[in-house]
């Protein structure tokens, strides 16, 4: 009998809701046989103009919802534990990524409807004014993942995003795409409305400057930089006064949520 | 006497005429030249320069202050350096008795404080007596309670001080800024070097004096006097491990450029342009006194100022007839006089800024109203100033001016509200005027911007976080959330 020909998948990057190959048409090969689109700087630009036309729509969903929707996309990269495995090589330490990852999600998803009674504040101030603090998003994230952990990298860079209300453009492992390529496929069917989570893969050297220089992306999770890179990003984020987030050493914890976040006050008198 | 309505429309339409009321100036004594104050001691420049500060509205010379260059900055924070170790190791009660102490010193001399805040910065006394002077040693005081309690504070986080913090404040609140800056800092367990601006250096040389009288360990507050250099030569210093800035936007990105690739941690707070909006159904009567208060306080030198009112276009004619009226009222002139509302413009430079905006307002195509007010001959001065007919493309619509010049512009839905108010670079504060408790929290929930007033304006307090949004900067002082830029968290 003749062997079975499988039906390969073509890699392609994920823009609003979509997946499409690069507008320039060009491809690497990090993986033996696997074409994954370079992204173009003008692939970057559509991606952060669908990030920015999802923002409101996500940022307005309620805390629940976005928890709810975070919680699917555990379930969905949950189910395709045996295919990320594969991705990643195989073995124990590719599963143990893979539960991580599963855990980062489950773990931000709880936390969507509980930052603010952990971040906010009522603020006792001396006169006749209900004073309250609130952690707002900040709107358009540049994700930086890590090239290893490929998977977990990227997860624990957009999950914290994405629980806060932020909308994200994230650039995968360039070393290593497959993994947030597929990841793509999980996000897709997790209820995220279109743009507000976007993956690119191709050369960071080519991607960085552009995300760092962009006027409508308001901050950069820059966990997966070198020294260099950072120190670049830092300088071109000062063109939009962007904050770059540089220091986490992958442990979960909700200042990852708030490092993404602003803080709002509001001020109102009392009286009858 | 009770006003029956006929004599209130009488006495509405009576112009009151003022006698002079200065505050007296002969308690307080400026000495004639003011060293740097570094390791606990008021020491000369090493670099052989002093330039004069002024009075903006005599243009007399009050004190010649140093300009700190390199050798300067570098002893500065050495000074600080050589202090942070023991004062970060301090036990936190002992910490909180000092600064507990620097806020009582400053109530204690606090007349003295308003009427060189008010000499040197040109601002009205009845707003540096009133404002200023006693939310900088509330401020003071709320963050010396929290030196011993910020693991309760930040739980499970293990708190600790970044180090050496490089600070440079604006001239619009001197001292007021300082106290943002100094206060957190202290009680976080960093030691710092602070920077005033260079046409108001004289109320943080009077704080200098005031660490002296709290006995405050020598280094942990280091005060350098100079211009842009010396910022400049502050927040580059390697040894300095955080910078905090108060500014204009342009800085700012100057200052966020200089510290990138260097793993300082970074806090600013720039400018803004903020809406300030009115609806049909709001208290029109208090919203013109939110209007005047966002616009005028401080002659407009506030980075929050309501400098954009966004009027419904229904009742937008009735309140500007008010809102005219109101600002014929406005005494502007000497600082000192406790009638004054508008004091004199900082500097002449900042005059000429406020000029050249007005100025393209004009040639934009913007009618000017301006009251008939005198202004005295010497010194910087500027009308108070508001321009209608203006387009969101306008420079006086998008620029922040810095001054008292108001930019108005109307809206018909709440929806075009937002857009409006949305529609800046900025996002640093906004203002919503209506009797609705749910269109306010809807409008609030909209603006993207730091700090939301609803019907009120320019309200501050040391418990109630500000800062802003986009270009605004990032980082908070005041509340608990002002701790945070002081501290490494885990």
């Amino acid at each position: 009998m003749a062997p079975r020909l499988d039906v390969r998948k073509t890699y392609k990057l994920f823009v609003n809701g979509e997946f499409v190959r690069s507008e320039s048409g060009r491809a690497y090969r990090p993986v033996a046989g696997v074409n994954v689109p370079r992204a173009s700087r003008k692939d970057l630009r559509d991606a952060v103009r669908a990030a920015r036309t999802a923002f409101d729509g996500w940022a307005g969903r309620t805390a629940m919802n976005r928890g709810q929707v975070l919680y699917r996309a555990a379930e969905m990269l949950d189910g395709r534990r045996l295919q990320f495995i594969q991705e990643l090589g195989g073995g124990k330490p590719a599963g143990r990524e893979v539960d991580a990852a599963v855990e980062a999600l489950v773990w931000y998803a709880g936390w969507t409807d509980k930052l603010a009674q952990v971040a906010g504040t009522v603020n006792p101030v001396a006169g006749p004014y209900f004073n309250f603090t609130i952690p707002e998003p900040t709107g358009v994230v540049g994700v930086v993942a890590t090239e290893t952990p490929a998977l977990l990298g990227l997860v624990r860079g957009i999950a914290p995003a994405l629980a806060g209300g932020n909308v994200v453009v994230a650039l995968a492992s360039e070393s290593r795409p497959l993994p947030a390529l597929t990841l793509a496929e999980v996000l897709a069917t997790s209820d995220f409305p279109p743009g507000v989570v976007n993956v690119l893969t191709g050369q960071r050297k080519e991607l960085l400057p552009w995300l760092g220089a962009h006027m409508d992306v308001n901050a950069i999770d820059a966990a997966g930089c070198t020294a260099e890179e950072l120190a670049a990003a830092q300088e071109a984020a000062a063109g939009n006064v962007k904050r770059v987030v540089a220091h986490r050493n992958g442990e979960l914890s909700p200042s990852a949520i708030t490092d993404l976040m602003e803080m709002k006050t509001v001020w109102h008198p009392i009286g009858t | 006497m009770a006003i029956t309505k006929r004599s209130s429309t009488a006495l509405a339409e009576h112009r009151f005429e003022y006698e002079p009321a200065p505050e007296a100036i002969d308690h307080v004594n400026i000495a004639p030249r003011y060293g740097l104050f570094i390791g606990g001691k008021f020491v000369e420049p090493r670099s052989g320069k002093w330039f004069p500060t002024i009075n903006p509205a005599t243009e007399e010379q009050l004190s010649e202050v140093s300009e700190a260059l390199k050798a300067d900055v570098d002893r500065a924070v050495t000074a600080a350096a050589s202090a942070q170790e023991s004062w970060g190791r301090l036990k936190p009660s002992r910490r909180a008795r000092y600064i507990f102490r620097i806020s009582r010193l400053l109530q204690e001399r606090s007349r003295e404080l308003a009427v060189v805040e008010s000499l040197d910065g040109g601002k009205p006394i009845k707003e540096s007596r009133d404002v200023d002077i006693p939310l900088a040693a509330a401020h003071i005081f709320y963050y010396a309670g929290w030196a011993d309690k910020l693991e309760w504070a930040f739980p499970n986080r293990r708190p600790r001080p970044v180090g050496v913090c490089g600070q440079v404040i604006p001239w619009n609140f001197p001292l007021l800024m300082l106290a943002w800056k100094i206060a957190p800092a202290l009680a976080a367990g960093n030691t710092v070097v602070l920077k005033p601006a260079e046409t108001t250096p004289l109320s943080a040389l009077l704080f200098a004096e005031i660490c002296q009288q709290a006995d405050l360990p020598p280094g942990v507050v280091n005060i350098i006097t100079g211009a842009g250099k010396t910022g400049s030569l502050l927040v580059s210093h390697p040894d300095v491990k955080k910078v905090a800035f108060t500014g204009s936007t342009e800085v700012g990105k100057l200052i966020q450029k200089a510290v990138a690739g260097t793993g300082k941690h970074l806090s600013l707070e720039l400018g803004g342009k903020a809406a300030n909006i009115v609806f049909d159904d709001a208290p029109l009567d208090q919203a013109v006194e939110g209007i005047i208060n966002g616009i005028f306080f401080n002659q407009g030198h506030v980075c929050c100022a309501g400098s954009r009112l966004l009027v419904q276009e229904s009742v937008a004619e009735l309140l500007l007839a008010k809102l005219r009226d109101r600002v014929d009222t406005l005494r502007v002139g000497d600082p000192l006089d406790k009638n004054t509302d508008v004091g004199a413009i900082n500097s002449r430079a900042q005059l000429e800024k406020i000029q050249g905006l007005v100025e393209s307002g004009l040639e934009e195509g913007a009618e000017i109203y301006q009251p008939p007010c005198e202004l005295p001959a010497k010194g910087f001065w500027f009308r108070p100033t508001i321009f209608t007919n203006v387009s969101q493309s306008h420079r006086i619509a998008r620029e922040e001016i810095f001054g008292p010049v108001l930019s108005v512009l109307t809206f018909r839905t709440p929806a075009e509200a937002v857009e409006k108010a949305n529609n800046t670079p900025y996002g640093l504060s906004a203002g919503v005027w209506t009797e609705k408790g749910s269109r306010i929290l809807w409008m609030t929930e909209r603006l993207r911007a730091g700090v939301v007033w609803a019907n009120t304006y320019n309200r501050f307090d040391p418990t109630s976080p500000f800062g802003g949004y986009k270009e605004s900067g990032f980082g908070r002082e005041g509340g608990l959330h002002g701790l945070l830029p002081y501290l490494g968290l885990n």
